[in-house]
């Protein structure tokens, strides 16, 4: 099946992520663990841009930077130079951003999704470093505003802009991207995709050949579908009705779910780019080598793995890899367990429960779960129960064992059942009569007082053929 | 007038009273002053030499009063750039090369007058009013750091530190007959120095000795991790301090003599030139030939470059606001009236020359002639090992002369903005006199040799006198 792109959709993605796990700035020694703290109190004169203040590149900003531009397959530049973008903004603090132009540090990779129609290769056309603005709060809706405060603990932490062509064909495609950006960065460990304002994104869009607009104002992977797709269908009902789409910026409406229309081509910034004067250009390329021995196995080569290793369903194999936490779990679970066991309960039991209740995979042992696979795989509990001592375990604490017992969910012993049979027919002689006279129903009464008096426990069925064969006796 | 005394001088005084009665007394002059060089004066600089003679500190600086140019940012000491957009910006941080001169023992006693962000060669753009030429008040006394001289020449202060970002020291240091290094690009620590034009400026001493702008240097000069265009370099400057220029290879640019240069002050550089000769040294012409092109080329970068620098004095963090309905119009009020004309005209052009159409056009071509022009230097200074030329084209022009026409204005900077272009050091040292005015003779040297021009200029100096002439001296 080949996906035809009937509306000729091409979107192309700018994705800022901010490398929060940086212990400092871009170009000052300031903490990045801002979050939890007042505003302004992360800040010195470089990040405030205070006269006379220079910058300084924070050598670790830019190995992480090398670090995700090889795993985005990309070219690593020779030399990268710094270059000033000039715009007024109050949360920007020297009234310019220092980015990177025309030598941006890696550029011409690729990133390979699951598209409409299988494996997809979606060109990186650059990723470069710049650093961030402060943060606006508005006294009240942005609109009606009675003042505005500025926070500049954000400001000059380092981002990485990675911008792909536009070879996506589809929201779901854009979506897929996304995911997969943000698995390829979580395996670099340079940042903590939880945090606000962690991954930011762009989105430029047109049908049918057309002019593409550039979609601003997204907040999260889902809004970037959620727009796309209105974007998408916004342009085909306007040409519908006789319109053209020009070269505009618009502004994704996440209440609403609409896009507004904030600058068209003409209304566009000269940003009068030129060398950041106060920096040297710097030679990156003979780092390539020692960057790449840093770099870990990536998700794909590592679900290939997974797929031939483990011999695992490449559902559960793609699913194990998004997350390189799950991964490296679920490594250590098929250690004890069987590998394919270990899949089914890490993959589509324990990562429900987990995305059900927003937890991460840190939240459960290893040994846990070893235990649970243990437990089912000797028949001593039920499936059912398996997942309820995961539930158990997330949302009220405890040890497996403690819980079978607690909760009294290990299949009941074999005596036991064969002492509850014993007792049931002892105190049925009409229906154990009955049953002999030929009325087959009879015997679910028995069947019935020995799960009563297992108190549900025993296999039914289990219980029915002991019923049988001690009256056949 | 006071008495100049160099460094030397004033330890000899403070041996023999203290820091403070040294402070104090120059302190008394600064009140008495007539040249409106300071613009502000320290309320703590008594309480600092106080300290100095407790602890008796032993730095090499101990007790030395120091100016510093109103665009060096100083701790809890107002730094405006003599501009009306930064009144009340009082920085919370040292320079580089303050945290240096504090360490060294050094008392600051205020900030000097200088043209608005340093964009001009009188220091009449300041928000402060002009300052005087103490030589003759009734002329400039050269920019920018035209403060940072004038009070070193009328002897209130002994030494001080300017900015050049096309001649700002070695303007004034010639126009006010005192000594003034511009070193390489590099040398210095611009971190705390409010920008200008980034790639061609330095802070640079002000003294009236060779020996006293060596000593500065051994302080202020060395590597420094928060400036990134600072060099990882080791020099003392003071072991250049040797009279002895026998063998030295001089050269002459013939671009920088002949048109647009008063005869007077030509003709002083040339004595001086045979002066040299006499002391061992030979001279040569040499060609420059790209130096016509250096001009323009200096304006459009150091605009370009301004244009952006100056962008964050938006009325938002810091210095002057005028209110406004929103943002935009606050920044836009506060920038009308906050900045002066020159610096307006400078914002305005320089953001021009790199607006999309015409930035090739103008900004990518003056880098390339900048990189023509640094050709010259390095050809030349293959060559010989120092270049001499006049420092400025003319003696101090008269105040308001040029201040309307600011073309006639840069025309000025002819011989100082290549050297910024290069990036190579550049001193100034009174060379003589004309109509009762000082002559500024500028000797260039190559990348990170200031020791060779140092040693240069300290020779004249040992065998000549004109810096030991002080205003009212000279008739």
């Amino acid at each position: 099946m080949v996906y035809d792109n009937p509306d000729g959709v091409r979107i192309g993605l700018e994705v800022h992520v901010q490398l929060n796990k940086l212990n400092t700035k871009l170009f000052c020694g300031c903490s990045t663990d801002y979050h939890d703290d007042e505003p302004n109190t992360h800040v010195c004169p470089v990040c405030l841009g205070l006269p006379g203040s220079l910058p300084v590149i924070n050598e670790k900003a830019v190995d992480f930077a090398m670090k995700i531009g090889l795993a985005l397959n990309c070219e690593i530049v020779g030399q990268t130079q710094f270059h000033r973008k000039n715009y007024y903004y109050p949360d920007l603090p020297k009234g310019f951003q220092t980015t990177q132009y025309d030598y941006p540090i890696a550029s011409r990779g690729k990133v390979i999704i699951e598209g409409e129609d299988g494996e997809r290769v979606i060109g990186v056309t650059r990723a470069h470093m710049e650093e961030d603005p402060g943060r606006l709060q508005h006294i009240g809706s942005i609109e009606k505003s009675k003042g505005t405060f500025i926070n500049y603990n954000r400001s000059g932490m380092t981002l990485i802009e990675i911008v792909s062509d536009p070879d996506m064909r589809s929201p779901k495609e854009a979506r897929r991207y996304l995911d997969k950006l943000r698995s390829i960065l979580d395996y670099l460990d340079v940042f903590n995709g939880d945090l606000e304002g962690a991954m930011r994104v762009d989105a430029n869009v047109s049908v049918f050949g057309g002019d593409r607009v550039e979609v601003k104002n997204i907040s999260s992977f889902k809004g970037a579908e959620r727009a796309l797709l209105y974007e998408i269908m916004r342009q085909k009902n306007h040409i519908r009705r006789g319109g053209k789409i020009v070269l505009e910026t618009r502004h994704f409406d996440e209440a609403r779910g609409v896009t507004i229309s904030m600058r068209t081509k003409e209304e566009e910034h000269d940003y009068r780019y030129f060398p950041e004067p106060d920096l040297v250009p710097m030679r990156v390329a003979d780092r390539v080598p020692d960057i790449l021995k840093t770099l870990p196995e990536l998700p794909d080569a590592k679900r290939e793995r997974f797929n031939s290793q483990y011999g695992i369903a490449d559902m559960h194999a793609r699913a194990l890899t998004i997350q390189i936490k799950v991964a490296d779990f679920y490594e250590e679970v098929a250690l004890k367990a069987d590998p394919k066991d270990a899949a089914v309960w890490v993959a589509d039991i324990l990562k429900g429960e987990l995305n059900y209740r927003d937890l991460d995979v840190d939240a459960f042992r290893v040994e846990d779960i070893v235990e649970i696979i243990s437990l089912v795989k000797q028949d001593r509990i039920t499936e059912q129960s398996g997942v309820q001592i995961i539930r158990t375990i997330l949302d009220e604490g405890g040890r497996p064992q403690d819980i079978v017992v607690s909760k009294g969910l290990l299949k009941v012993e074999d005596d036991i059942v064969a002492k509850a049979v014993e007792e049931a027919i002892a105190e049925s002689p009409e229906a154990v009569t009955d049953y002999l006279a030929g009325k087959e129903k009879s015997l679910n009464f028995i069947v019935g007082k020995v799960m009563q008096k297992t108190k549900g426990r025993a296999d039914a069925r289990e219980a029915r053929e002991k019923v049988l064969a001690s009256i056949n006796k | 007038m006071a008495a100049w005394t160099d460094i030397s001088g004033i330890k000899e005084r403070i041996a023999a009273s203290s820091a403070e009665e040294v402070t104090a007394s120059y302190l008394e002059t600064i009140g008495k002053s007539r040249i409106n060089g300071f613009t502000t004066v320290w309320d703590r600089a008594l309480e600092v030499a106080r300290g100095i003679d407790k602890d008796g500190s032993s730095g090499p600086l101990a007790g030395v009063p120091v100016a510093i140019k109103e665009n060096i940012s100083t701790a809890g000491l107002s730094t405006t750039c003599s501009s009306g957009i930064l009144q009340g910006y009082v920085p919370p941080y040292d320079a580089h090369v303050i945290e240096k001169l504090k360490a060294a023992g050094a008392v600051i006693l205020g900030k000097t007058n200088m043209d608005e962000f340093a964009m001009g060669t009188s220091t009449e753009s300041s928000y402060y009013g002009p300052t005087l030429n103490p030589w003759d008040t009734g002329r400039v006394p050269g920019g920018s750091s035209g403060g940072s001289a004038a009070v070193v020449a009328a002897g209130e202060v002994p030494v001080s530190l300017g900015s050049d970002t096309g001649g700002s020291v070695r303007c004034p240091a010639a126009f006010c007959g005192v000594v003034g290094l511009k070193p390489t690009y590099g040398a210095v620590s611009r971190y705390g120095l409010i920008s200008y034009a980034n790639s061609l400026e330095q802070i640079g001493p002000m003294a009236t000795t060779v020996t006293d702008i060596a000593l500065l240097m051994d302080v202020i000069g060395g590597h420094d991790r928060r400036d990134s265009t600072s060099i990882k370099r080791e020099n003392r400057y003071s072991d250049a301090l040797k009279d002895d220029v026998k063998g030295l290879k001089i050269g002459v640019p013939e671009e920088y003599l002949g048109e647009g240069i008063d005869e007077n002050v030509e003709r002083t550089v040339w004595d001086a030139i045979g002066k040299y000769e006499e002391m061992g040294a030979s001279w040569k012409k040499v060609s420059m030939p790209h130096t016509k092109y250096a001009l323009a080329s200096y304006y459009i970068i150091a605009m370009s470059e301004a244009s952006s620098n100056l962008a964050r004095f938006d009325g938002t963090r810091y210095g002057l606001r005028v209110e406004g309905d929103n943002w935009h119009i606050m920044a836009s009020k506060t920038r009308a009236q906050g900045f002066g004309e020159e610096v307006k005209r400078r914002i305005l052009l320089g953001t021009y020359a790199l607006s999309a159409g015409y930035h090739d056009k103008y900004y990518l071509k003056a880098l390339k002639v900048r990189t023509l022009v640094k050709q010259d230097f390095d050809r030349a200074l293959a060559d010989v090992d120092v270049l001499m030329a006049p420092t400025m084209p003319t003696p101090a022009f008269k105040i308001g002369e040029k201040i309307n026409d600011p073309l006639s204005l840069y025309l000025a900077d002819v011989n100082t903005v290549p050297v910024n272009l290069a990036g190579v050091p550049s001193i100034s040292v009174p060379c003589g006199f004309t109509g009762g005015l000082p002559v500024g003779l500028q000797i260039i040297g190559r990348h990170f040799d200031e020791n060779t021009i140092l040693r240069a200029a300290y020779s004249f100096e040992q065998n000549t006198g004109h810096h030991t002439k002080r205003p009212g001296e000279v008739a």
